[in-house]
């Protein structure tokens, strides 16, 4: 199995998750995170008042799938989030040594 | 027209008008939500840390001059003169006051007087508590508004507002409280920083308001409540107060459009927190010239107050006194700009008669409004410095520092604004004190529920009524 987690701007969430279930992943978990990449950051003003914001929103997702549909996966969640602008994100996937089901027990493959 | 009549017949021999009654008890009440307003325009510009704590330095106002009031503040303030400088003994703790008594040359009763200036007095303490913010003993901070309200705020409310109060007296017109209210409270925050000092930080580190949506709330309550601020002044409701109440709105507008179109020139964009620092702006310098310009003369005073205080606000950085939420740039400069405008742009033909530079008055209104902004400028700073020095000696005025970096919310309250975790140790944790309290686990978990607040107000109420 491998972890696929992806890192996109905010608002290319609804299609990341509609292109992940149309492909046919069953589930995955979103956070809420902050970082910066080549994008850096942004100027805010407030009162004449200059403030370097250098993390910037991000959403972060991850996903668990069996290790022959990894790459595909990648390629869905790639051509889901791009804008073509910088501050796309990144996807990247590390194997995973074992997942369960906690409702029924099931381990590996069967638990995803 | 029978509004009409008896305005006149007020003016010849005083004469309840019950007009003019309920258009000041409503002023009183619109004044009073200013306090809230301010609380959450200063509360949204802070950090996410300290945003209860400017919260209640607004909300104890609210209580504490109330009660000063009530015992000796109005008496202080506008009882029979001593010297031009102080209020009498004749009214403490509200006695004495004959329901039937009208305040001289109006037509309303001395009590609704008393509870409409009873608004001012608390909201002007309140003023001063955005240059202190994140950083001041909740205790230290309640100490230096009453100190503040009795040897300050009702003293100079004497001499500006008294009918035998010096500068009254000398012909300084202060409509509403440009020199009593904002350039007093800017003045003492200036005072107060001085011997305070800035905040952990200060030019180094962001901070970054942290609910805008919170300032422009604020900031709209902040405005609809200056009508009865400024208009309520008039103390009566008739066509003056109908002119005081359009020269608000006009000023107002065109501070927000000035700061708006100096931001947009100096830094590149449009801000919310900019339109509601003009609009402030705007409000802080029509407050003493309201009664002196015509609507004309009110777009200049708010263009001229927008700009000059989008200006002034950058001088903290410069000087480097850490006016956290720019009280000093705002309330005191704005204060300077709308009191001394009167001196140009007086008509002689709206509530005063006293006529400005640009109306063939000349200069001695000017010299008249110098004087009083000075007097009290610096009577407000010096006094305000030596009160937070004593605190300070005495109880210390600061929290410490490490308090000051993990948030004075927790320090000072035992409270978090927003839990952001929603179930996260929040919820464990007061779990856990009812459980340590209760006799057992599964009754203790239901006891929140069997004993909420709100049916105890309830039954209260009906008991009252």
């Amino acid at each position: 199995m491998k972890l696929i987690t992806a890192v996109i701007k905010p608002h290319r969430l609804d299609e990341v998750k509609d292109a992940l279930r149309d492909f046919g992943v069953h589930g995955l978990t979103v956070t809420e995170a902050s970082g910066y990449g080549r994008q850096r950051g942004h100027t805010e003003v407030y009162r004449g008042a200059e403030y370097t914001v250098d993390l910037v929103p991000k959403i972060r997702i991850e996903v668990l799938v069996e290790d022959a549909d990894a790459e595909e996966v990648i390629d869905v969640v790639v051509k889901a989030a791009r804008t073509g602008k910088i501050g796309d994100g990144k996807v990247w996937s590390i194997p995973v040594e074992t997942a369960v089901r906690v409702r029924t027990g099931e381990r590996g493959p069967d638990a995803l | 027209m029978s509004a009409g009549i008896m305005t006149t017949l007020a003016a010849d021999k005083p004469a309840l008008n019950t007009g003019a009654t309920a258009f000041m008890l409503i002023s009183a009440a619109l004044v009073m939500v200013m306090t809230p307003g301010l609380a959450f325009f200063y509360g949204g510009m802070v950090r996410v840390k300290s945003v209860l704590n400017m919260l209640m330095m607004s909300f104890i106002s609210l209580g504490i001059i109330t009660i000063l009031w009530t015992l000796f503040g109005f008496s202080e303030a506008f009882g029979t003169d001593h010297g031009g400088l102080i209020g009498g003994t004749d009214w403490i703790g509200m006695r004495h006051i004959g329901l039937t008594e009208l305040w001289p040359s109006t037509g309303i009763p001395i009590y609704v007087f008393a509870v409409f200036q009873l608004m001012f007095a608390i909201i002007t303490p309140a003023l001063i508590s955005g240059s202190l913010a994140d950083r001041v003993k909740f205790t230290a901070w309640s100490l230096f508004i009453t100190l503040w309200a009795i040897v300050v705020y009702f003293p100079i409310a004497h001499w500006v507002w008294g009918s035998d109060g010096w500068l009254a007296k000398l012909g300084v017109i202060d409509f509403a409280g440009g020199t009593a209210v904002h350039i007093n409270a800017g003045a003492a925050g200036l005072g107060a920083i001085l011997v305070t000092g800035k905040r952990v930080g200060f030019k180094k580190d962001p901070f970054r308001p942290h609910n805008l949506p919170l300032v422009m709330l604020g900031a709209g309550l902040l405005w609809f409540g200056w009508f009865g601020f400024n208009a309520g002044s008039w103390l009566n409701s008739d066509g003056v107060a109908a002119v005081v109440f359009t020269n608000t709105q006009v000023a107002t507008a065109a501070a927000m459009l000035g700061w708006l179109a100096y931001e947009k020139i100096r830094h590149g964009s449009f801000t919310t927190l900019g339109a509601a620092s003009g609009a402030v702006a705007g409000l802080v310098a029509i407050t003493p010239s309201c009664g002196s310009v015509s609507p004309l003369g009110a777009i200049a005073v708010g263009v001229i107050a927008g700009v000059i205080c989008a200006w002034a606000v950058s001088l903290k950085y410069k000087f480097g006194f850490d006016d956290s939420l720019d009280v000093v740039g705002v309330h005191m400069v704005g204060g300077i700009i709308g009191s001394l405008l009167i001196g140009f742009l007086a008509t002689g033909g709206v509530g005063q008669t006293a006529k400005g530079l640009f109306y063939g008055g000349g200069f001695g209104q000017l010299g008249k409004q110098a004087i009083g902004v000075t007097a009290v400028l610096f009577y407000s700073l010096i006094v305000s410095a030596i009160l937070a020095k004593l605190i300070d000696l005495v109880m210390g005025f600061r929290v410490t520092e490490d308090d000051e970096v993990a948030g004075i919310d927790q320090i000072e309250h035992a409270e978090t604004a927003y839990d952001y975790a929603g179930i996260g140790s929040a919820a464990r944790n007061s779990l856990a004190t009812v459980l340590s309290s209760g006799p057992t686990d599964e009754t203790s978990k239901e006891t929140p529920k069997e004993t909420p607040k709100a049916p105890e107000a309830d039954t209260a109420t009906k008991v009252e009524a």
